[in-house]
């Protein structure tokens, strides 16, 4: 038997986005939905689930980690923080 | 210097009695919050009582057919503003005056890209494809912010912007999010975060400008004269002629009318405006003790009805750029379609 794996995303409750919660084998997308259930919702853990099929996902290697998220590294001027403000001014 | 927190701010703006407690995105962590405790609460039911609860409708619950099509509208249109709205600092990227203004100009105009690709996706999650929103801002059939086709003159332009028209559109957008529809909300955290760096870095700007020599003050002033009013009409009509507000108020989509957002915005900027020494165009600003606001001028209502028609001084200029950028990038998507076909049968 060699199902296809697939990730499992969980909407913990109305409002939050759907979060990873790990992945589990199903020989289809109805079956991996029911077995999702089953597996990460005993507890009602989510209201909704999503389950995507693992090998449709495209991860980013960790090998390449430094040099794949290096450039937003030197931008520091991309938070707030860099921009000093005359003394007194508010609502900035 | 002092740091504390204070990020452009729309204090006040949801829960008046934390005045003073921190900025924008201490009130943008504060919607996070009330998200989060909202979806703590139990479960509502029908449309009606999630909105009545304050907890958030998701893609695919049933909803009002108006509902839904009137944030397609609202969030296709805040889309197009974000991406319509690169071009007048995009102008200046290749004239900035050093490398660092270089670098932070470009780095905001990257941000507006970003915010326009998040709220196209959220406009998704109601069932228009990307091609129907794409058709829509290039044939004219959807709008978007008509303070976009106002031209950037000067590099203080790139100041008197990040301070007043990104000052203006976090004032619009903190409550935001707050609105019902969590896809929205959820992107609107995500781009109120990113915002508190847009007006700074234009407030900073201006700063330095208006300590300089004679000429760059005049330019910092001038920026200011021309972009105070037009700012001043990105809140929209006076309630007396809004035509959306009620219902978007009622579905919680919308929180504060669009005089109580400009009033606010004009509040925040007059001791803004004296610290940086640079004056409003307004002769009858004045604080009204009685009102605890300032009174002010409002901006020309008739002058926004007709930018919005597309008689504004940059339409045409803004909408040629869109489709010329649309159909030079058509190779592109071209080129990338025919190499992940050749990938799927390799
Ligand atoms: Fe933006
Ligand atoms: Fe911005």
């Amino acid at each position: 038997m060699n199902e296809p794996l697939w990730e499992v995303f969980v909407r913990p409750r109305r409002g939050l986005s759907h979060t990873h919660v790990g992945s589990l084998h199903a020989p289809d997308a109805r079956m991996a939905l029911r077995h999702a259930r089953d597996l990460y919702t005993r507890r009602q853990e989510g209201v909704s689930i999503w389950v995507v099929p693992a090998s449709e996902i495209t991860a980013s290697s960790p090998d390449e980690k430094d040099s794949f998220f290096d450039p937003a590294g030197d931008k520091i001027y991309r938070h707030p923080t860099f921009y000093e403000l005359p003394e007194g001014v508010e609502h900035l | 210097m002092h740091l504390t927190g204070k990020f452009c701010n729309t204090e006040g703006v949801d829960t008046p009695a934390v005045k003073g407690a921190d900025g924008l995105l201490g009130e943008v962590e504060r919607a996070e919050a009330a998200l989060r405790a909202a979806a703590d609460r139990a479960g509502a039911g029908s449309f009606e009582a999630v909105i009545e609860a304050d907890q958030k409708i998701e893609p695919r619950d049933v909803m009002p057919e108006d509902y839904r099509k009137g944030l397609i509208r609202q969030i296709a249109q805040h889309a197009h503003s974000e991406i319509i709205g690169m071009q007048p600092e995009g102008n200046w990227i290749t004239r900035a005056p050093s490398l660092r203004r270089k670098a932070i100009l470009l780095a905001k105009v990257q941000d507006e890209a970003g915010h326009g690709l998040y709220l196209y996706a959220a406009a998704e999650t109601l069932g228009v494809t990307r091609e129907e929103l794409t058709e829509a801002l290039l044939s004219g059939r959807q709008k978007y912010s008509s303070i976009f086709n106002y031209p950037t003159l000067t590099w203080a332009d790139m100041g008197a912007i990040g301070w007043l028209v990104d000052g203006a559109a976090i004032v619009n957008q903190v409550p935001l999010c707050r609105c019902s529809y969590g896809p929205y909300a959820r992107a609107m955290i995500r781009i109120c975060k990113e915002e508190s760096f847009h007006q700074r870095q234009g407030y900073q700007s201006l700063y330095v400008l208006a300590n300089g020599s004679p000429e760059q003050r005049r330019m910092a002033q001038d920026a200011v004269n021309r972009w105070w009013y037009p700012s001043l009409a990105m809140f929209g009509p006076p309630d007396s002629e809004s035509t959306h507000s009620a219902q978007s108020m009622a579905w919680k989509i919308k929180r504060f009318s669009n005089d109580e957002l400009r009033q606010r915005f004009v509040d925040m900027c007059v001791p803004q405006a004296d610290i940086l020494g640079l004056t409003l165009p307004d002769p009858d600003l004045k604080w009204n003790e009685q009102r605890g606001h300032y009174d002010f001028t409002p901006p020309d209502f008739d002058e926004l009805m007709r930018v919005v028609k597309g008689d504004g001084p940059c339409n045409r200029q803004r909408m040629a750029h869109r489709r010329r950028a649309h159909d030079e990038g058509a190779w592109v998507r071209e080129a990338a379609a025919a190499y992940a076909a050749k990938g799927k049968t390799a």
